[in-house]
């Protein structure tokens, strides 16, 4: 296990070199430069490659490049030429929303999709089932966007139950030591701040969560279909355990392992940032940071950000193998 | 053992899905209930598109940014409220010598910075020797974009491309009495410090939060200081705390010389995205935003909102380098004015409000002429004018950006289109040509190799030298060679001491222009402010001037 583990953390490096690279072609491939972004409409010539100067992006790509990475190895991502802050930062104070918000997401999509995958496929053509189906189809095509818009319309606006933007009340004024703000309430004792930064989160996390909610429910509902026609689950039903005991520990576990990997991934994605989810709820995650780099051509905070969620994605998949491990005992002699 | 624990688990998790869900079906709601309160004296949330850059107002040139520095910092002068006149802020009159070359600023007294240090000359004189003394990264014209507006250079300018500065020295006479001497006679000076940029911050603030210190290392401008996170000004606001992404508060300046501020707090929200913005205030969790989108004014007025209209402060043109053939055929330059129906293209794409321009700087301004030579709408006189040029068959390549829109053209391929149909009914043949906004059209249009070209200006300052000494003062390839009298006329005017002289000069280069016809001015666009109900005193301003000192909530 812990040879297994190693490797896979070695394996870590070939793939972040490569991906470097390719991150800093990428975004030197973008169009237009952060010096039209940085001096805008009124840009002469000069006052353009005056920029560029300074900003030594006039140096061969090589050496920009070996300057760039000596740098990051020593933990300095650089600055962001539109906000002016260290990349590291900006990322530090970023993430906890993501993760805030992947979990919600995360939580919502497992606990109705698992118990509703489930349920359809024990009882294949009843409505449960049925409607598992219809939901999730609509669920994978609805645009998030829209979704967002509509669950804020009637949820916010209308019933104005919840509230439709950002990470907490802009007048609850509450203290934030670790940047995750549901944490801090409990940290601060200020419980009031936690239930305050959960509702915010409910909106986007239902939003955010639509997709992986549907692939869950279908992946569970197959592979629970699968297991439960395995010799092994018919012979239990045939000495006579009860179906809820059989449903619990012969089916569910065994059918776990796909749905594990469909997990894994999803959390992997949602921890990349959800751009669209938190455009339209005005959280400010790594999605929307990185969105808004795109479009300011912000060399510095695209190349830190996309390299750190490429580690943070890489990492993700390994705790899933490692939960294979423990899920399926096979996989840790292998 | 460890199936009991792991299935446990699962049904946790599951029961916080369900959780999850009946939150959303069941909670009552503290959080998105109006913050007012319903008292004059409460919290204002002010949904904003994004975070400032940094609160140093010598630094910035970005809306936002500068939104919060009007509450927080004062002037010399200011815009009076909702119009472009310049009125006294921190200097209660000023007075300009014979020659034109000094200015004396007789100051408020009794005023007090935010930090309890006193404001006076020494104060003022050191805010305007820190700007002049800026090196380094400071004089990137992104850093202090607005200073070289108005005053140019530096004491020692470290780029060739910078001009000769205007300052010279600033002299504290008495306590009260502030002497800033020029290198030349300049008009726009005065108009140019009611720019948030010349802020006077506290010395002793600047100095603590090292706000000068810009480095870190040669290639990425770095704030080091802790002043802009910080700020000390004298105004009706002071900074409170600032959260990036979730929300910045001030609070109300007890001590505030005047009158103080009604609010007892303002906060500003970032919310990017305009449509987020509009549901949070129908959700009541902003009581107010600016950039409505003309689409939504209608239903958010039926909804009971109020939209406050802020007057045009910037022109939409048709660019044209008037050295290029046919262009260089003045007739020709009469019938594409005469084409354009630039009253329907308002009715289509610009929201209601918005105003033909008739000239390159908006009505608001002084030097704005009411006597210019008009085109109307008129394919007759068009294509007659056309067969008087002796240009056959006449063509125009005619070039509009994508994937942008500017406040001045909320949608240049819109426009384009409009204009082209015109263009080509009364005879003329249209090449068009796109391309990205950054840098390629800019850069294209800047060059004068887009000959017929979509563009605007969105006004800085109140002066007309901002709109018209911009593009006609000195000759630019965007525009080709123009009547030497109309570069003349510009560069008198903009150093005439005397103001109504000043407006003359102007409405004679408006004239002159006009009559020459560089380009076809078609609009002056307004923008939208929105407030909740209960939400008064808020005055929209054509320089964005707008300052909460007087606005109240209730309800």
């Amino acid at each position: 296990m812990l040879r297994f583990a190693v490797r896979r953390l070695l394996l870590l490096v070939p793939i972040l070199l490569g991906l470097s690279v390719l991150v800093f072609l990428f975004v030197r491939a973008l169009p237009g430069g952060p010096e039209t972004a940085l001096l805008g409409e009124r840009a002469t010539p000069e006052r353009l490659a005056e920029v560029r100067e300074t900003y030594g992006l006039n140096r061969p790509l090589p050496q920009q490049y070996l300057t760039y990475m000596g740098n990051v190895l020593q933990g300095d991502l650089g600055v962001s030429p539109t906000t002016r802050q260290p990349v590291r930062d900006e990322i530090a104070r970023r993430f906890p929303a993501t993760i805030e918000l992947a979990t919600t997401a995360v939580v919502f999509a497992v606990g109705v999709g698992i118990p509703l995958g489930f349920v359809a496929a024990r009882r294949p053509g009843s409505w449960v089932d049925n409607a598992s189906t219809v939901g999730s189809l609509l669920g994978i095509s609805i645009p998030v966007f829209a979704l967002g818009y509509l669950l804020k319309y009637v949820f916010a606006v209308k019933l104005g139950w919840l509230p439709s933007s950002g990470r907490e009340s802009p007048t609850s004024f509450a203290d934030h030591p670790t940047g995750f703000y549901v944490l801090d309430g409990l940290l601060t004792g200020n419980p009031s701040a936690s239930w305050d930064a959960l509702k915010h989160l409910v909106l986007p996390g239902i939003a955010l969560g639509t997709i992986p909610l549907a692939f869950i429910t279908r992946i569970t509902r197959a592979a629970v279909l699968e297991v439960s026609n395995e010799d092994y689950v018919r012979t239990a039903e045939a000495k006579g355990l009860e179906r809820s005991v059989v449903s619990r520990r012969h089916v569910l576990r065994n059918a776990m392992l796909p749905v594990t990997t469909v997990i894994g991934l999803q959390t992997g994605l949602l921890l990349s940032g959800a751009v669209l989810t938190e455009s339209v709820f005005a959280f400010n995650g790594m999605g929307s940071f990185l969105a808004s780099a795109v479009f300011d051509r912000d060399y510095a905070v695209l190349q830190g950000g996309v390299l750190f969620l490429a580690v943070v994605f890489v990492l993700v998949n390994l705790l899933v193998d490692l939960a294979y491990g423990v899920i399926d005992p096979r996989v840790r002699t292998r | 053992m460890r199936m009991h624990l792991r299935r446990r688990g699962l049904v946790a998790v599951g029961l916080a899905g369900v959780m999850a869900l009946t939150a959303c079906g069941g909670s009552d709601d503290s959080g998105t209930g109006a913050s007012g309160d319903g008292e004059a004296g409460g919290t204002l949330v002010f949904g904003a598109s994004a975070d400032p850059v940094t609160l140093d107002p010598a630094y910035v040139s970005d809306g936002e940014s500068l939104r919060v520095i009007r509450q927080v910092f004062e002037g010399l002068v200011t815009t009076e409220e909702g119009g472009t006149e310049v009125v006294p802020a921190l200097a209660e009159e000023w007075e300009n010598s014979e020659d034109g070359l000094e200015w004396t600023f007789s100051l408020r007294d009794g005023v007090t910075f935010h930090d309890g240090e006193p404001f006076d000359a020494e104060a003022v004189c050191a805010n305007f020797d820190r700007w002049y003394g800026f090196t380094g990264l400071q004089q990137s014209s992104s850093v202090s974009y607005y200073y070289q507006t108005v005053f140019g250079g530096y004491e020692n300018n470290e780029s060739e491309d910078l001009s000769d500065p205007l300052y010279e020295s600033c002299t504290a006479q008495d306590e009260t009495t502030a002497v800033i001497r020029l290198t030349s006679p300049s008009a726009s000076f005065l108009t140019g410090l009611t720019l948030p940029s010349f802020s006077i911050a506290s010395p002793k603030a600047l100095e603590e939060g090292n706000a000068d210190q810009v480095s870190g290392n040669a290639d990425e401008p770095r704030f080091e200081g802790t002043f802009g996170q910080e700020p000390v000004g004298t105004g009706p606001f002071e900074f409170e705390s600032w959260e990036v992404g979730n929300r910045l508060v001030l609070s109300r300046f007890e001590d505030y010389w005047g009158e103080p501020a009604k609010l007892e707090r303002l906060v500003f929200r970032p919310i990017a995205e305009g449509p987020a913005r509009a549901q949070a205030l129908q959700a009541g969790e902003i009581q107010a935003y600016d950039g409505v989108d003309p689409a939504d004014v209608e239903r958010l007025r039926g909804e009971g909102f109020e939209i406050l209209e802020r007057p045009a402060f910037n022109v939409g043109y048709i660019g044209f380098n008037v050295d290029v053939a046919p262009l260089d055929n003045l007739q020709i330059r009469q019938a594409i004015a005469h084409a354009i129906n630039r009253e329907a293209l308002l009715q289509a794409n610009y929201p209601e409000g918005s105003e033909v321009a008739t000239q390159f700087m908006p009505p608001e301004l002084f030097g704005h002429a009411d006597d210019v030579p008009t085109y109307d709408y008129d394919p007759d006189r068009a294509r007659q004018l056309i067969a008087e040029s002796g240009v056959s068959n006449p063509t125009l390549d005619f070039w509009y950006p994508t994937d942008v829109t500017r406040p001045y053209m909320p949608d240049p391929a819109a426009n384009f289109q409009a204009m082209q149909a015109d263009l080509e009914a009364v005879g003329f043949t249209v090449n068009p040509n796109s391309a990205p906004w950054r840098p390629d059209y800019l850069a294209a249009a800047q060059a004068g190799s887009a000959p017929v070209h979509l563009l605007g200006w969105n006004g800085d300052f109140a002066d007309p030298d901002n709109f018209v000494g911009t593009f006609f003062r000195t000759k630019q390839p965007a525009w080709g060679t123009l009547p030497d009298e109309i570069y003349t006329q510009l560069e008198e005017a903009r150093t005439e001491a005397d103001l109504d002289r000043r407006a003359e000069l102007y409405q004679a280069a408006n004239r002159a222009i006009m009559e020459f016809l560089p380009g076809v001015p078609y609009v002056h666009n307004k923008s939208f402010l929105v407030t909740a109900e209960g939400v008064s005193g808020l005055v929209p301003s054509p320089v964005s001037n707008e300052v909460f000192q007087n606005v109240t909530v209730s309800g």
